[in-house]
């Protein structure tokens, strides 16, 4: 048992690797996959409906499902209703809607945190009075209240469900293919008598009064529909001359054809009304075999691959074991077991290389370095993070590294998921920023950076915890940790400041100044200042071992406000990411950082570990480096 | 012996942590000051000075408290600029300087070049080399930008924010001969001799304002201007703007005055588009309050403006100008295009595509610079960086061969 414990950690590891690496297979008779798999133009990118799904689900309702009774229904089930049913999708609970004055005035019971359509239809007048009100006094995001925040923020929702549903059709439609049959059946008739009465001669009202009633309907859906998923049919030179549905309908009445794509989409929506799944496969696969036959593969390519990176969710599981790994880490400490410890380590390096692997996965898909936005910073950072912990492992076998690399992977990946919530996590770099050089040089290794320092702090959060609570930090265990967060804090210094001067660099080149005191570079700057005292502080041995593990403790205070603090400032070049809710976690963070700050800073008496002896740790304090 | 106390002070480490930390705590606050004083304020009171001063100090610290959500009322920055200026921190040049001092008499006094400590050396001459770098940068870099519609030629740039009173004697037809006095010079009440047949007295300057209709004024006999725009419009002051993304407007009423005595009372702002005129013996003269211009030997035309968004949203995808530049005195005439993070280095200047113009989609926004010493923070990269790995691999490699034995 003894030799099998770790081995058998990661076999399960393994198998349930394989089982998320298993292509989906649709339950129900339509086939849902491969309409996921479908490619369309949002946002700036090719992406698949599937990504559509779940991106405005999380927008919605914080989650990539919906509650179907006790079941959950995935996403893109839920946007095909939207999209061909929408009075069944208006009665979903997709509204996530937390302020008990914002549920009051929609007439909304207490005790629910999810709500249909349906649900505050009859008082949706006051909502978008409130909303008015708002945008007419121009009160700015920052200057809301709560009440004012959760009305925009449901507004935003409703006009986001309302867009969707006028996607693909009208969202009254019944019939979508008898519907297009009889609206091109009018246009002629339609469009005489539009001329004739402008020019003021004798027309056919009725031929007049039903071209109307179409083109109302298809305007609205021109002006609202939120995916452009007609493409053109000749994508040279242009690859992502994509429009919607809408405005091709009303294209159609000037004169243009509706073309294929939207007729095979009307064939889906109708079958799908009628439970017609065979119509609607056959049509899904028409509409398949035309893209590629019109040279769309590589949209074809981009939706299937990006779908099934969806369908995996790499980081979701890494996460998960990177739970368990902390958990075995932990328990090894207690009884010193070394099966334990080494089933960690092993398990640790299983879940970084699926870290590894998903990351990779997500910069072929988008053909960008690893670090685009906050939401990819953070899975990198975990990654370095993890990554730093398994060399520590690798070094000392003390499973020290291995909780580090667990709790620095877990965290990242939590805080990536909530970053995920404001939908679109692959959208495309605004001008400035769309060069491939500068984002894979600056952006990584001022990332790695942030990487470094925070592993150097969690490090001396484990020296102090373990030290003050448990006594368990012996002497040697504290020498070496003191060696560890002097090691990473040396490669934290190296990056942050190389990084740091890239982005100068990176900035004289774009527009001639190579420090402007941005926030960001501020922040970047904080970092490295912070990580020299340290180093200085260390090499002229001027202050004891404790004090040195709190200043690479408050290095994580600095290095969470120049991820996320200069953010919430709203100034700058860099704001790229505004966040409310994300900013009381981040002094919850500070907070409980400067707890253990001060704990650092007790007498030595009061640690546990050192009560019998307290010269143990300062005997061993500033090792001569 | 109080000399070599200090002296061993002035060298030692203890200073150097007490510096770093200093600096971490006004890089802190001048960043927290950014919102409620604007960029340039911020920068010229935090770190282009010795002293930060209590007004500011207490605008940064009022930011912050706000950061984590208590209430006080925020300091505006005209609070901060009529505020009387007590020194209360030290500022960016200060501790950069000591941090110099303090570096350059460690060396001198302490270090003895080992090869264990070559990582060190290096790292510090890199550091100098980027403090002086930004110290010079500061004070010798100029910025400016220049505003081109399609088809529109110009050889000069125009300051962001500084004004000029440009008096343009325009008699001849083949050549303008311009008089500019900086707004520098502007006060109430000041003569100015300009090389000029004439005498200018700023009667009152506004370093932003807005103009109304006379009509509307109330106390519209009070005006002071008897000539041309300056009987129909006034000139009311405004607060100084600390939004980066707008400027200071200024006006100014001016008389003109030879030994017979006064020409005219004008008033001239930034807000006019054309220049008013003004005739003394024979010559014709154009008065204009505009932004400072740089003029340059050589010319850009802007041929065509491409500014592309991503489809179906407004997030910018590219700007690129395509610009004729020429040359006369090198028989220079070729065409470059200029977009971003590829700027075009001419003539000791670098232009940018810096931005474009929101109400013209013709026009593109060229930002100057000429920067003497834009190559230090390169190199000094190169050196800290070498400088770091170097140290770092030193103790990595003691340490592992340490284990191993």
């Amino acid at each position: 048992m003894k030799l099998t414990f770790p081995r058998l950690v990661v076999v399960i590891a393994l198998v349930t690797i394989v089982y998320c690496l298993m292509p989906p297979r649709s339950k129900s008779d339509i086939n849902v996959e491969d309409f996921g798999r479908l490619p369309v133009l949002l946002n700036g990118r090719t992406q698949p409906f599937d990504s559509v799904a779940r991106n405005s689900l999380l927008i919605l309702r914080g989650k990539q499902t919906v509650l179907d009774g006790k079941k959950s229904l995935p996403a893109i089930e839920w946007l095909m209703e939207a999209f061909f049913d929408s009075e069944k999708a208006d009665k979903r609970l997709i509204f996530r809607i937390d302020h008990p004055e914002l549920r009051s005035m929609l007439g909304l019971s207490d005790e629910e945190k999810f709500f249909s359509m349906s649900q505050f239809q009859p008082k949706l007048q006051s909502l978008l009075k409130e909303t008015q009100r708002i945008e007419t006094e121009q009160i700015k995001a920052e200057a809301q209240t709560p009440f004012e925040k959760a009305v925009m923020r449901l507004n935003n929702n409703v006009i986001l469900y309302r867009r969707l549903k006028n996607s693909i059709q009208h969202e009254d439609t019944k019939d979508f293919e008898s519907d297009l049959a009889s609206y091109q059946a009018a246009i002629t008739p339609g469009v005489q008598a539009i001329r004739a009465r402008e020019g003021g001669q004798e027309f056919d009202q009725k031929a007049f009064d039903r071209i109307l009633d179409y083109l109302q309907r298809y305007d609205m859906m021109a002006r609202f529909g939120y995916t452009l998923s007609v493409p053109s049919g000749t994508p040279s030179p242009i690859r992502d001359d994509w429009t919607s549905v809408g405005s091709t309908l009303m294209e159609a009445a000037r004169g243009g054809s509706v073309g294929t794509p939207v007729h095979l989409f009307a064939r889906m929506a109708s079958a799908y009304r009628t439970s017609n799944a065979a119509g609607f496969n056959t049509a899904l696969a028409e509409y398949r075999s035309w893209l590629a036959a019109h040279q769309y593969t590589p949209e074809l390519a981009k939706g299937q691959k990006e779908h099934y990176f969806n369908h995996v969710e790499p980081f979701y599981v890494a996460s998960l074991f990177y739970v368990v790994v902390f958990i075995l880490a932990c328990a090894s400490w207690f009884n010193n077991s070394q099966t334990l410890n080494r089933a960690a380590y092993q398990l640790l390096i299983v879940t970084w290389l699926a870290h590894t692997a998903g990351l990779v996965y997500r910069m072929l898909l988008e053909g960008r370095p690893p670090v685009t936005n906050l939401y990819s910073s953070a899975v990198f950072i975990g990654w370095g993070i993890a990554g730093l912990g398994i060399l520590l492992e690798r070094i000392y076998r003390n499973a020290i590294g291995s909780v580090e690399a667990a709790v620095g992977g877990a965290s990242t990946l939590v805080v990536a998921h909530h970053l995920a919530m404001d939908g679109d996590t692959m959208e495309m770099m605004r001008a400035v920023l769309d060069t491939n050089l500068w984002l894979s040089t600056h952006v990584v290794t001022v990332t790695m950076g942030y990487a470094a320092t925070f592993g150097a702090g969690f490090l001396a959060v484990l020296y102090v915890l373990r030290g003050v609570f448990t006594d368990s930090l012996s002497a040697d265990m504290a020498k070496t940790l003191s060696r560890m967060v002097y090691g990473v804090i040396c490669f934290a210094t190296l990056l942050s400041f190389v990084g740091t001067v890239l982005g100068g660099i990176w900035a004289d080149q774009s527009w001639g100044r190579f420090w402007g005191w941005d926030p960001k570079e501020n922040g970047a700057l904080m970092i490295v200042l912070w990580n020299a005292f340290y180093l200085h502080a260390r090499w002229g041995k001027v202050c004891s071992e404790k004090t040195l593990m709190a200043i690479a403790i408050f290095g994580n205070v600095i290095t969470a406000f120049s991820w996320f603090g200069v953010n919430m400032l709203g100034i700058g070049l860099h704001s790229y990411g505004f966040m409310g809710a994300a900013f009381t976690w981040l002094i919850g963070f500070d907070i409980s950082q400067l707890v253990i700050v001060g704990l650092a800073l007790m007498p030595l008496s009061y640690w546990r570990s050192f009560k019998r002896d307290p010269t143990a740790a300062v005997k061993s304090a500033p090792a001569s480096s | 012996m109080l000399l070599k106390r200090l002296i061993r002070i002035f060298c030692s480490l203890q200073l150097t942590m007490v510096l770093l930390a200093l600096s971490l705590i006004l890089v802190f606050l001048g960043t927290m000051a950014q919102e409620p004083l604007g960029l340039y304020i911020a920068q010229a009171r935090f770190f282009h000075s010795m002293f930060v001063d209590a007004a500011s100090m207490l605008a940064a610290i009022k930011k912050t408290a706000q950061l984590l959500n208590i209430y006080v009322t925020p300091m505006q920055a005209d609070a901060v600029l009529s505020a009387t200026w007590i020194p209360v921190f030290p500022g960016g040049y200060l501790l950069g300087g000591a941090l110099l001092a303090n570096l350059l008499a460690a060396h001198a006094q302490r270090f003895v070049f080992t090869r264990k400590k070559a990582g060190i050396f290096l790292t510090h001459a890199g550091l100098i080399l980027l403090i002086l770098g930004q110290l010079f940068t500061d004070q010798l870099a100029q910025e400016s930008g220049i505003h081109l519609t399609e088809g529109e030629t110009k050889s000069y740039s125009e300051s962001d924010r500084r004004s000029e009173l440009a008096i343009v004697d325009v008699t001849s037809p083949d050549k303008d001969q311009v008089v500019a006095i900086p707004d520098s010079l502007f006060a109430d009440g000041v003569t100015l001799t300009p090389p000029l047949p004439f005498t200018v007295r700023i009667a009152k300057y506004f370093e932003h304002s807005h103009l109304t209709n006379r009509a509307d004024q109330a106390s519209s006999s009070a005006s002071f201007a008897n000539q041309d725009f300056g009987l129909q419009v006034e000139a009311l002051p405004l607060q100084k703007v600390t939004d980066m993304d707008f400027r200071d407007v200024p006006s100014a009423f001016i008389e003109l005055s030879t030994s017979e005595g006064s020409l005219g009372r004008w008033l001239v702002s930034g807000h006019f588009d054309r220049a008013q005129h003004v005739s003394y013996k024979g010559h014709n003269y154009a008065l204009s309050l505009r932004l400072r211009r740089h003029y340059y030997p050589f010319s850009l035309t802007l041929l065509k403006f491409s500014h592309d968004k991503y489809r179906g949203t407004e997030t910018p995808r590219n700007f690129s100008s395509d610009v004729r530049l020429q040359n006369a005195s090198t028989h220079e005439d070729r065409e470059v295009r200029i977009y971003m993070n590829n700027p075009l280095r001419y003539a000791g200047m670098t232009f940018y595509q810096a931005s474009f113009d929101k109400r013209d989609e013709h026009a593109t926004i060229l930002q100057v610079v000429s920067n003497p010493s834009w190559l230090a923070p390169y190199i000094a990269c190169v050196v800290v960086g070498l400088g770091l790995v170097i140290q770092f691999m030193i103790h990595l490699v003691g340490f592992l061969g340490k284990r191993k034995a």
